[in-house]
């Protein structure tokens, strides 16, 4: 056991940790080990029973679906934002690097019904979409547009610092070898590039999965068609259906922590091999 | 020898930027204005002075003012103890204070219904004690400390990480006690991130929905609060007052983001004052 408090006393330490740890049990990991000890309680076939349900195969295909659309097209419009703030000077710059923040500090509520208003079909764009025909609001498109909002700056800013961090070196020693710009784009930068991108995306994708606030409200909740899951918890707790819940948050609960854990895991180990 | 720049492409990703942020970032906010001033100033203030409105702005006040508090406190505590002491299981402690950002707020609200709820494990204390805890302050409380509990420790942990502990050492050497190195050089020296951390803390308790609506039971002037409050307004069809409630929320988050960008410069340059010891690792 490898313990080391110096220069502060055994008695400090001692007190730090047991009050983090007392607190950390409390909040944390009692209600969390709690859920899992729970699921145990019901086992295992009424679990797998509740995944055969119809309604809860169509929020599983319709939340990991519009969640992954919405991850890729975060990718793309979060390398985009990331590498035109790096790269480039213009006016509004500051302005524009502030206010991607903004999504994780908008109560998601408020980010909700505003998206609705915006894209239903007497919204502002919206309404232009229902010349053509197209509804958004009320359909997965609106959904992943919801997503699409809560998710990006996660791309935006796993991909920042480390293009920041982009030796120009390589790309100068690409031109003068006599690559051309594309070539050094997409043989140089983008393979630097996509391990941020990818990780900025997982966890827009982890984010989009479990995400209520801004998306119950442009969904509509028709179920079948447009019921997220976590509505669907909601919907069964209120009916006092907890194993169908819990068995819902099981599964959302174990994807998310696997994507968090091989995240840390896949960071650790390719801090060993750069500089 | 540089490439040079094409402005073709340099103009066309940053009006790709401008419009982006314009359709993504901007028009909601304004639309939130333009909704909540529709029918005129008056029915602005109105719907803001609702005794409904009121009574979720001051149990928003109220959950914030305990959970954040706290949170601050163990936060700082547990950014102290990742990084100025050795011990086994410190990466284990380190993931599960970042856990919450990887659970759904409607899990995490579901979570405390099943230990405190109808059939929930803490029942029997619950009603030999005589108090809810579910559709109840306390719920929303609780429900608010388990989601914004990592934000002060992530903010302070890199940051007390590149700072070392050579002045603590110092101080201690010259027989300084615990209390007096926490309050003379900890605190000092992580004040503005600490007051970074504590501004988005408080941002996201205030504006919590999917976790606190699972818990509160929408009873409205006793457990609503105001993210909670825009939802029934709005599903009421009572739109300027579901905009307007929303409006002050986005007070709220410009004032976080303008506070947040403030804070940014200060702690780069709080941390680029010349040091030799400060990027040795505190190990």
């Amino acid at each position: 056991m490898n313990f080391q408090f110096r220069p502060y006393s055994k008695l400090t330490f001692s007190l730090t940790i047991g009050l983090v740890l007392f607190y950390t049990s409390m909040i944390i990991l009692i209600p969390i080990l709690g859920l899992f000890i729970k699921t145990f309680e019901f086992g295992m076939s009424d679990l797998m029973n509740v995944f055969k349900e119809q309604r809860i195969q169509d929020a599983l295909i319709l939340s990991f679906g519009t969640s992954l659309i919405a991850a890729i097209i975060n990718m793309i419009l979060g390398f985009l934002f990331a590498w035109t703030l790096v790269r480039y000077k213009f006016p509004g710059k500051k302005i524009i690097n502030s206010l991607i923040d903004l999504p994780f500090m908008l109560p998601t509520a408020v980010a909700g019904i505003s998206l609705t208003s915006i894209y239903s079909n007497n919204g502002w764009i919206g309404s232009y979409f229902h010349n053509f025909g197209i509804q958004i609001a009320y359909t997965p498109i609106g959904i992943i547009i919801a997503l699409v909002f809560v998710g990006f700056p996660f791309v935006v800013r796993s991909v920042q610092p480390v293009l920041e961090e982009l030796p120009k070196e390589l790309e100068e020693s690409a031109y003068c070898l006599g690559a051309t710009r594309f070539q050094t784009f997409y043989k140089i930068v983008l393979p630097y590039l996509i391990p941020s991108c990818l990780s900025g995306a997982s966890m827009a994708f982890a984010r989009g999965v479990g995400e209520y606030g801004s998306v119950v409200f442009i969904s509509g909740n028709i179920p079948g068609k447009t019921e997220i899951l976590p509505l669907l918890i909601i919907t069964k707790l209120e009916q006092y259906e907890y194993t169908q819940a819990t068995a819902i948050a099981l599964l959302m609960l174990t994807l998310s922590f696997s994507i968090m854990l091989s995240l840390n895991f896949w960071q650790a180990r390719r801090s060993r091999y750069l500089i | 020898m540089k490439p040079k720049e094409s402005l073709l492409i340099k103009w066309s990703l940053v009006i790709s930027v401008y419009l982006f942020c314009f359709l993504l970032l901007v028009l909601p906010l304004i639309n939130v204005f333009m909704e909540a001033f529709a029918d005129g100033l008056l029915a602005y203030w109105n719907a803001i002075s609702q005794d409904h409105t009121l009574s979720a702005f001051l149990l928003t006040l109220k959950v914030a003012l305990i959970a954040v508090p706290l949170n601050t406190i163990i936060g700082i505590l547990a950014a102290f103890l990742l990084s100025r002491f050795i011990f086994p299981g410190k990466n284990i402690l380190l993931t599960l204070i970042e856990s919450p950002f990887a659970v759904s707020p409607v899990i995490a609200g579901l979570i405390f219904v099943l230990i405190f709820g109808r059939e929930g494990w803490m029942r029997p204390v619950l009603n030999f004690l005589d108090w809810e805890i579910i559709f109840n302050t306390p719920g929303l409380v609780i429900a608010t400390i388990f989601i914004t509990f990592p934000f002060v420790t992530k903010e302070l942990l890199p940051l007390m990480q590149s700072q070392g502990n050579e002045e603590e050492e110092a101080a201690i050497l010259l027989n300084a006690s615990f209390f007096k190195v926490f309050t003379k050089i900890i605190i000092p020296n992580i004040k503005w991130g600490l007051l970074y951390g504590i501004v988005l803390c408080n941002a996201r308790a205030m504006g919590e929905f999917g976790a606190v609506s699972v818990i509160s039971g929408h009873i409205r002037g006793k457990t609503n609060t105001l993210p909670l409050e825009v939802e029934i307004l709005y599903n009421e069809y009572n739109s300027v007052g579901a905009f307007a409630t929303a409006s002050l929320l986005v007070l709220l988050s410009i004032l976080t983001l303008i506070i947040k960008s403030i804070l940014e410069r200060k702690i780069n340059t709080s941390t680029l004052e010349p040091s030799p010891n400060l990027t040795q690792d505190a190990k």
